[in-house]
């Protein structure tokens, strides 16, 4: 059988695969919706500092005023100006520590803050004073972020008095103080412009993540349903070879993985922002690598699936640790360290992160070698394995 | 060229310990309709999927059109047909669509191929819905479809595996019609695996009767009915309201008579030999004076000749060992619907 009729058997088989699909509204709807859903489902259900607002925070101020100086009085003033700004906060009032555990408890707070009554005779004894945050246990999210934005307003509190007592005893000027008080700064900077948001992080991932999936799911899915519905073996009754209707329902599945990760693509430019910093050509060159990578993949899964719903179970069995351990959703190095040796044997950790590179950070074909390497091998010797496999399958 | 279209050796196919077809041997003439009739799991529709080369045979051998089976599988499928037992279309695309994808598999230039759809289509009188998507079709045209779809390579031999199960009686004799026109117009020679006996005697020159992974008898229709009744005996049955030991004795004593079974006080079954048996049965009962009151001519049925051969009847298979599971499971008798 000649490569020639092979590809042209694969060509008819494949547009029908898409013929088919493009007959029916609800797919073709769904190949829109469902990127759109992933992109809007992980951009934001992800905590991040901009997302917190109006957390209930109770306020206790049981400073006592020395000469009707209240250094507490300062600190509730300073804190409501940041809050004015920011909005993180709800502040309400309490009394001590045991209602505001008492609040926390009901739910109603999230977070306490108290200012204890010898504040203001501390400081001015020149000793720290204290103010004790309580958190809510139960919410370790939010509680750190009551923690983090408390903890912060209490610095800058702090750093103003420092300034303000260094002019006044040292008599340095505003301007110099800051250099006395913290000598080292830091300046943040990415290497190429712009602020990354999440969506920046993610959604090269999910390109990669999708192409993945209309190979692994795809594929055991369109041959297997084909099985169950008895119309394989049209095919297989016909002189067509078996690498033409493997070939076709792989570039059908293609076509569809390219055709959403290019939704993908333009939904993150459209509707999040997200500026692609390296060479589309690369970002494309990427997705036909990944294709490759997992191609031998969905062929050895359909090769073991005979039936439609043994291969939606293996397919799920499969998909899930992937989707979650290759740093699609969670940048891998916040898994603790098993997890990452283990999302270092996903060959999905590679295409994303190749992708990732390309996509938010520039990079060239060097930088991404080793991913591209290891994509390469991937999907080599799972082809290996699987046309055997694949062959076996299908011998009657 | 031989005249021979499919030959059977031993062909046998084991899935684990069950045997589903057993040394199967037998040979189909060219242009000959040959039926394979039985109850599901008889082995039937796993013979076809090996002749078509869907399935690989545990053993024994086959050649289809010249070409052997297993070692030349790709040239066997050039030659052959196929309407399974599941309805092979895309319910999404439209008849013409289905027809031309089929047809490209198998080669066939777009200028043929155009011209020999529109010619099937006409052949099932559905050229007006040549555009029109499966799922809006009836069961009945989706079926003409079907049957067209395994004759778009001009195939020299079709198999059908349950052409018409699940169809309603009009639909059933359209297809029926259709086979034998496909057989006559074309010369195509036709295998087909039926459970109704009726279409087994209607369409088939000689019927294969399988029970249990076994071909049990192998002959016409007629041949078969004679090993119950003889060369030229015939079966009558006589309704007489006067009837008598002395009648019964007096038929029983003529030279041409085989056998006479009295059922109940007014009924008997008389098997007599000769051209000449019922006149010369008429006349012995007239000078008794007995009044006929009918007479019923009884043919005997595939049924009976099953029942005859395997020793029971076509239902009892079902309590047998189960049939894989990609050909339906063993759930009687009684018609299946058909898939989809």
């Amino acid at each position: 059988m000649g490569v020639e009729r092979v590809l042209r058997h694969s060509a008819w088989i494949c547009w029908k695969d898409l013929l088919e699909f493009s007959r029916s509204k609800m797919r073709v709807v769904m190949l829109v919706l469902m990127p759109l859903f992933m992109m809007v489902m992980v951009g934001f259900i992800f905590p991040t500092g901009s997302t917190i607002k109006d957390q209930p925070v109770a306020l206790a101020n049981q400073d006592l005023a020395v000469n009707n100086v209240s250094m507490g009085d300062a600190f509730v003033a300073q804190l409501n100006a940041v809050n004015a700004e920011t909005g993180i906060l709800k502040l309400s009032n309490a009394t001590g520590f045991d209602d505001i555990k008492a609040m926390i408890q009901d739910g109603k707070i999230s977070g306490g803050i108290i200012i204890p009554s010898n504040f203001t005779a501390d400081i001015l004894a020149g000793k720290q004073g204290t103010i004790t945050i309580m958190t809510d246990q139960s919410n370790p999210q939010t509680s750190m972020m009551v923690e983090t934005v408390l903890t912060e307003v209490v610095d800058q509190l702090g750093t103003q008095i420092a300034m303000t007592n260094l002019n006044r005893t040292y008599n340095i000027s505003l301007a110099e103080a800051p250099a006395v008080l913290n000598p080292y700064s830091v300046h943040q900077t990415g290497i190429v412009p712009g602020n990354p948001n999440y969506f920046e992080f993610v959604a090269p991932g999910i390109m990669a993540m999708v192409v993945m999936m209309s190979l692994m799911t795809g594929l055991p899915h369109a041959i297997s349903y084909e099985k169950d519905m008895g119309t394989l073996d049209g095919m297989l009754v016909s002189p067509t070879s078996r690498w033409a209707i493997i070939l076709g329902k792989v570039l059908a599945q293609t076509t569809r993985g390219l055709i959403q990760g290019f939704i993908i693509l333009l939904l993150s430019v459209v509707l999040f922002g997200v500026v692609i910093h390296g060479s589309i050509l690369l970002v494309v060159l990427l997705i036909f690598l990944t294709v490759f990578g997992f191609v031998g993949l969905g062929i050895l899964i359909t090769s073991f699936a005979d039936k439609e719903e043994t291969a939606t179970m293996v397919m799920m069995t499969l998909m899930f640790p992937m989707m979650f351990l290759s740093g699609v959703f969670f940048p891998i190095q916040q898994m603790p360290s098993f997890m990452q040796t283990l999302a270092n044997f996903l060959p999905l950790t590679y295409a994303a992160s190749a992708m990732r590179k390309v996509m938010v950070l520039g990079a060239g074909m060097g930088a991404i070698l080793t991913d591209v390497l290891v994509l390469f091998v991937f999907g080599a010797v799972m082809l290996t394995i699987a046309v055997p496999m694949f062959k076996r399958a299908m011998n009657r | 060229m031989s005249d021979v279209a499919i030959s059977a050796v031993d062909l046998t196919k084991k899935f684990g310990d069950f045997t589903a077809v057993d040394h199967v041997s037998f040979e189909v003439k060219k242009g000959e309709i040959m039926g394979l009739l039985g109850p599901n799991g008889a082995g039937k529709s796993t013979a076809i999927r090996m002749l078509s080369t869907l399935s690989l045979p545990s053993g024994g051998k086959a050649t289809v059109a010249g070409f052997d089976v297993v070692k030349q599988d790709a040239k066997v499928r050039e030659h052959v047909g196929l309407v399974s037992e599941k309805m092979i279309m895309y319910d999404e695309l439209t008849a013409r669509e289905n027809l031309k994808l089929f047809g490209k598999l198998y080669d066939i230039p777009t200028d043929v191929l155009d011209k020999r759809i529109g010619k099937l289509l006409e052949f099932v009188r559905m050229e007006q819905w040549a555009d029109h998507r499966i799922d809006t079709f009836s069961t009945g045209m989706k079926q003409r479809i079907n049957v067209i779809r395994a004759l778009v390579n001009q195939p020299e031999i079709l198999f059908l595996d349950e052409p018409t199960l699940g169809l309603d009686p009009q639909s059933t004799a359209e297809i029926r019609e259709l086979v034998r026109r496909i057989n006559i117009e074309n010369g195509t020679t036709i295998i087909l695996t039926t459970h109704m006996m009726i279409e087994a005697d209607m369409l088939c020159d000689r019927i294969g009767i399988m029970d249990h992974g076994k071909i049990v008898a192998l002959d016409t229709s007629a041949n078969l009915k004679k090993r119950i009744t003889g060369t030229d005996t015939t079966l009558f049955e006589f309704e007489i309201p006067n009837l008598t030991q002395g009648i019964v004795s007096s038929v029983k004593s003529l030279g041409s008579v085989k056998s006479v079974t009295q059922d109940d006080p007014t009924h008997v079954k008389v098997s007599s030999a000769g051209a000449d048996s019922f006149d010369v049965l008429i006349d012995t009962f007239r000078k008794d004076g007995a009044q006929i009151r009918t007479v019923r001519n009884l043919e005997p049925t595939l049924e009976d000749v099953f029942l005859h051969i395997t020793g029971h009847e076509v239902r009892d298979s079902v309590s047998k060992p189960s049939t894989p599971a990609h050909r339906g499971g063993p759930n009687g008798f009684r018609p299946k619907n058909r898939v989809r």
